[in-house]
């Protein structure tokens, strides 16, 4: 462990993240249970050299983040759920013009109003979709405080890399909660070069930029498809990231992000007492998705069965189904309304499913 | 393995949230995993609110403490709510001064601190949550005073930097308190 760790909650750890990666721009507005994003941000980017606006409403921060990334600025906002739907056009336009921007969906319990309290009902509308159109998200999935920090600078850095929308995919639990963060990673840096597309001033003799999201003519249109297409192609063979824990010998593997796959963690190690081999599987990247290195699990003669712990109704289980293709059973535990896993909620239902691994209670099935 | 799961609980305002904050902090500074996390619901805008803290000496996985082995309560719904889902051993530091509960649990070690009135004492009645902490700090030896005390000033803000001697004292009392406590009860 380091000497410069400092004690911070998640939402500000992000915002530091920002600042490393030479954030210039934060336009917002607030929600719980990210208000501390806004709010750090409107006291320090300006020792940045940033700009901080409280927008009038979610949908005008995410048209001033479309501009700001238009001159080649390196620029993020964030809300939570209610606040992230009213950014979905933004988003939509943001990704067919192919801007570098960043987005945090701190998650709050949905639908509608819902509550504040943490949850993880907006993993369909990150990762398929969310606004019109066919385009994606690169999406990030951190678990802990210092995770929130690094991802935000690593969401900069992919989105520039890729000329694409960057999302942070988190919970109201790792936005809220206080640890450690060690910043030894995240170096300060500078934007890369954008001047081959960015606006800016008029210049003598070179082609004028354009940046737009309207292809009139179906044919041209195909044309701005099939790039975009080909980018997330791309993407998906390059940058597919997750992280493993005791999954080497596992019989039972466990996929889960956020939340609760700290939750998860604790579980596994009260049922590593017990001599119980359980493992975890955390995608870092849930768009693109880490089907190929769940398949393995599912292609191993020992695993006898797959875990995904959710707060929700049952959303990124689709993505771990599509990976395992049936080769094993995939189980599911809920949690809903905004409460959140205790490790009993997990060790239960695992001791039964190395029992029978075709346990009822807990089987998945696609209807 | 080390792993200490606290909830400290009270009305908002009581200074509970920051009391959490110190702890974990301190704890981070004595080189071990620490996390914080509120409750920032409903609760938060008035009536009850509460923290949870955990320390251990590996990687932390769960935030959340469904069953504490540390609890301070600074009021009387706290101690309803959460003495009862104490682990077996834990320790409970009931604040007497709005909470006026007798645990009839023999499998916890609890002590009972007007820390209101020790605050007073002090100088200001602001200090009862860190009052609260000093007796913790008597009945769960985890943390160093040494980091404690570092703790402390590091909550302070700029602003406040007058109050630190009077914080460190309001800690020491509590403290003290509990440890008065402690040792009438050994015998």
């Amino acid at each position: 462990m380091s000497d410069e760790r400092v004690f911070m909650k998640g939402n500000h750890a992000a915002c530091e993240g920002a600042y490393r990666a030479g954030c210039k721009a934060y336009f917002g507005y607030p929600i719980t249970p990210q208000n501390e994003v806004t709010e750090y941000m409107s006291a320090h980017i300006w020792e940045h050299g940033g700009t901080f606006i409280q927008s009038e409403s979610e949908v005008a921060a995410i048209n001033m983040i479309m501009g700001a990334s238009a001159t080649g600025a390196r620029a993020m906002t964030s809300s939570s759920s209610p606040g992230i739907s009213l950014k979905q056009e933004g988003l939509s336009y943001i990704a067919m013009m192919e801007l570098p921007m960043v987005v945090m969906n701190v998650v709050r319990c949905g639908p509608g109003l819902g509550n504040i309290a943490p949850h993880q009902g907006d993993y369909f509308q990150t990762t398929k979709g969310g606004g019109h159109g066919d385009y994606r998200l690169i999406t990030l999935a951190p678990n802990s405080v210092q995770e929130m920090a690094q991802f935000i600078y690593d969401a900069f850095i992919l989105a520039d890399k890729w000329r694409n929308p960057a999302m942070v995919l988190t919970d109201g639990t790792i936005g809220q909660m206080m640890e450690p963060v060690d910043y030894a990673s995240m170096p300060w840096m500078d934007p890369p070069d954008k001047s081959e597309w960015q606006l800016d001033e008029f210049q003598e003799g070179r082609e004028r930029h354009v940046l737009t999201s309207i292809w009139l003519d179906p044919v041209d249109m195909a044309v701005a498809h099939e790039k975009l297409i080909d980018k997330y192609e791309r993407l998906k063979k390059e940058e597919v990231r997750y992280d493993e824990y005791l999954t080497e010998d596992a019989e039972v593997l466990v996929v889960a992000i956020g939340s609760p796959s700290r939750v998860t963690h604790s579980a596994i190690r009260i049922l590593r007492q017990e001599g119980l081999k359980v493992g975890l599987f955390r995608p870092i990247t849930v768009w693109p998705f880490p089907y190929d290195a769940i398949r393995k699990y599912a292609d191993s003669k020992r695993v006898k069965a797959i875990l995904v712990p959710e707060m929700n109704w049952g959303q990124m289980i689709e993505d771990v189904k599509l990976a395992v293709l049936d080769k094993k059973p995939v189980h599911f535990v809920a949690k809903h309304g905004g409460l959140t896993f205790t490790p009993e909620d997990l060790t239960e239902p695992i001791r039964a499913i190395l029992k029978n691994p075709e346990e009822p209670n807990t089987l998945w099935h696609v209807s | 393995m080390l792993l200490e799961e606290y909830v400290f609980a009270g009305f908002g305002g009581q200074g509970i949230m920051t009391i959490g904050q110190i702890i974990a902090y301190a704890g981070m500074i004595q080189d071990f995993y620490t996390a914080w996390i509120p409750s920032y619901g409903p609760e938060s805008r008035g009536g009850t609110a509460n923290c949870n803290v955990v320390i251990s000496d590996e990687i932390i996985g769960s935030p959340h403490t469904h069953h504490p082995n540390g609890v301070i309560v600074m009021n009387a719904p706290s101690f309803d709510k959460f003495e009862p889902l104490m682990a077996p051993g834990g320790v409970l530091v009931v604040n007497t001064n709005l909470s006026p509960q007798r645990s009839e649990r023999d499998d916890l070690s609890v002590v009972y601190i007007p820390t209101a009135d020790i605050a007073t004492e002090v100088g200001h009645p602001v200090l009862a949550s860190v009052a609260a902490l000093g007796a913790f700090a008597a009945t769960r030896e985890v943390i160093d005073d040494a980091n404690m005390e570092k703790g402390i000033d590091w909550a302070l803000p700029a602003h406040h930097k007058d109050m630190l001697e009077m914080n460190l004292k309001a800690y020491h009392e509590g403290k003290k308190a509990a440890e008065a406590q402690l040792k009438a009860a050994a015998k």
